[in-house]
């Protein structure tokens, strides 16, 4: 088994809340899978645990090492930008590269500077002067020049344009994925990023509530699009979730066989915001 | 080795204005208040024709004693202006000090560093030795470059008045200076510890304003030791508590920490009064002190708690 990820029975408690509740999720080589929940779901304790950069209860093996205890080797294998914009406000772009790559053993310089060289950035440039956008530009350029078998994105996007957001994502898959590498993100967004997913992760309440590859995704669940005289037998179909549009109501079912489903209409695969809605129904209630 | 290097540098880079820009504008203002001074005598003397009395005409009466007397005095005049610096360096330490573990948990620049394969205790490593190596060593060199120029200056004016450059150069001793204010370093770096362990670990610690918690624990210790002392407790001394408890957790960063740990007996080897002060056998004898000793392992101890807090520290 080429599992990168591996935990079983992980929990993590702070002082009055229970972060993570029993977690135990598989993530294989060359998958890039959505870690998708709620605020304060337990997303980014997920992800501090599989870095390295929390205690926690369990196990937990990431590319075969403990994080708690083999943190240092690990970071050589591992990568991760959490959260926007924190690099050092005072350092310069040439000052970034030239301590990654002399700290760093897998950093390709010259790949760096080629990322840089599509952007405005220049070597002089303090951190400070630069727009979010261009710290992400930095930060994401430094990463992708790291032969790292993992990468954790969380929320590596939030607060950016549209324009800065597409084109992380499209740099991310054109010019980094690859089948040797494994990226988990967690990201709010999740209409741009649900094109490239290869797996899906719903977390809630320190659980995951929904962990299935977007094939799989797609055999399962189904939207259909019902008329308003065919509305009664399809809730006899106990269906997760129920909207109207133009006077026809949409159905969200989960698992029921879709000979069955093409009778009440049209059937799509939902999106995954829609799914995601559905499923966290009640979650600040 | 590469990595802390690295790391050293990368020190550098973040506090160039402390460790390199500071020093450089003491000794700058050093040495302009200097040339202003001389001026403004200059001038007053001129306007007050002293110099055509000749009085102030060395040439008349130099003998050995005056240039003496002149190489003493410019062996002082470079000696205040390393100490200027130095103590003003005292003051970057510390407060680089309280920064170093705290500043970037603070703009979350800690997720960077903390996503590159380094070692916590590299990272500690670098910053400890930047304040008790680095930071003292370009100030020390840094205020003998100063040094030496005050002392040219000093120099050039007094051949003006007929004393001679070479002789009052001569009977100054800068190579001995830097030489023994360079050797003290080492000596300095192990007496700074429990100042540099404390307040690293302070900054470590803290959720926020480092710098209260690391005054108001000592102090507030201190006071709890007077206060239990005026209630009756036997065996407590708030003034012993605080010159060796206090004072060395807060003030050690100060240039000539190892001084109350110096044997008494031990007088400097020969030269004046600035030399036997500055002399290294008589202040290397403070390693034979136990207190200092145990100080540095106390100081020690700290960093290698605040090591751990930067491991295990969770902020979330």
């Amino acid at each position: 088994m080429n599992a990168v990820v591996t935990a079983k029975d992980v929990s993590k408690r702070y002082k009055n809340t229970l972060a993570l509740d029993n977690v135990s999720f598989q993530i294989p080589a060359g998958r890039i899978v959505g870690l998708i929940g709620p605020n304060g779901a337990g997303k980014t304790t997920a992800l501090k645990a599989v870095l390295g950069l929390t205690d926690f209860q369990g196990q937990l093996n990431v590319l075969g090492l403990d994080p708690r205890t083999q943190r240092d080797r690990l970071m050589e294998e591992v990568c991760f930008i959490a959260d926007v914009a924190v690099l050092p406000r005072w350092i310069r772009v040439s000052e970034a590269i030239d301590f990654v790559a002399n700290i760093h053993p897998r950093f390709n310089r010259a790949k760096c500077e080629s990322f840089l060289a599509r952007t405005k950035l220049t070597p002089g440039q303090r951190v400070r002067q630069m727009s979010k956008g261009m710290i992400v530009q930095l930060h994401l350029a430094l990463v992708m020049a790291i032969d790292a078998k993992l990468l954790v994105l969380d929320e590596p996007t939030l607060g950016l344009d549209i324009l800065y957001r597409k084109q992380f994502y499209q740099n991310l898959l054109e010019d980094y994925f690859d089948e040797n590498k494994t990226i988990i993100v967690t990201t709010h967004q999740v209409e741009e990023i649900e094109h490239i997913l290869t797996d899906l992760m719903f977390i809630r309440d320190g659980r995951i509530v929904l962990n299935t590859d977007m094939d799989a995704m797609g055999e399962r669940f189904a939207e259909v699009m019902v008329s308003a005289d065919m509305a009664a037998t399809a809730r006899q179909l106990k269906p997760l979730d129920e909207r109207q549009v133009f006077g026809k109501s949409i159905f969200l079912f989960d698992g029921v066989d879709q000979a069955q489903l093409k009778a009440l209409g049209e059937i799509r695969r939902p999106s995954v915001s829609d799914l995601f809605v559905a499923t966290m129904k009640g979650t600040y209630a | 080795m590469k990595t802390l290097y690295w790391l050293a540098k990368r020190e550098f880079w973040e506090h160039r204005g402390g460790f390199f820009w500071a020093p450089i504008i003491t000794g700058g203002i050093f040495l302009l208040m200097t040339v202003l001074t001389i001026t403004a005598l200059e001038v007053f003397g001129l306007h007050n024709n002293v110099f055509h009395t000749g009085d102030w005409d060395f040439s008349n009466h130099v003998d050995t004693g005056a240039t003496k007397d002149f190489g003493k005095f410019l062996d002082y005049m470079m000696c205040s202006s390393v100490v200027a610096i130095v103590g003003i360096m005292a003051i970057v330490i510390f407060f680089y000090c309280l920064g170093s573990l705290y500043d970037d948990r603070k703009d979350k620049s800690i997720l960077f560093w903390q996503s590159l394969p380094i070692a916590n205790w590299k990272t500690v490593t670098s910053k400890v030795a930047s304040a008790i190596f680095i930071a003292p060593a370009i100030a020390a060199v840094l205020g003998a470059i100063t040094g030496i120029a005050l002392v040219l200056i000093a120099a050039c004016v007094a051949s003006f008045h007929g004393l001679s450059i070479s002789a009052g150069l001569a009977d100054a001793h800068p190579v001995r200076l830097v030489t023994n204010i360079i050797g003290l370093i080492p000596l300095y770096a192990l007496c700074a510890l429990p100042t540099i362990g404390w307040l690293m670990l302070c900054s470590a610690w803290a959720r926020s304003k480092p710098f209260l918690w690391a005054f108001i624990i000592p102090l507030a210790t201190t006071f709890a030791v007077w206060w239990l002392h005026l209630l009756g407790m036997p065996g407590l001394d708030a003034q012993w508590f605080f010159s060796h408890i206090t004072a060395r957790v807060l003030f050690a960063v100060t240039p000539g920490n190892w001084t109350p740990f110096v044997d008494p007996i031990h007088t400097g080897s020969q030269g004046d009064e600035m030399f036997q002060h500055l002399d290294l056998l008589r202040n290397y004898s403070a390693l034979a002190s136990g207190e200092m000793w145990l100080g540095a392992a106390t100081g020690v101890a700290m960093l290698a708690g605040a090591t751990w807090l930067r491991r295990w520290r969770d902020d979330s």
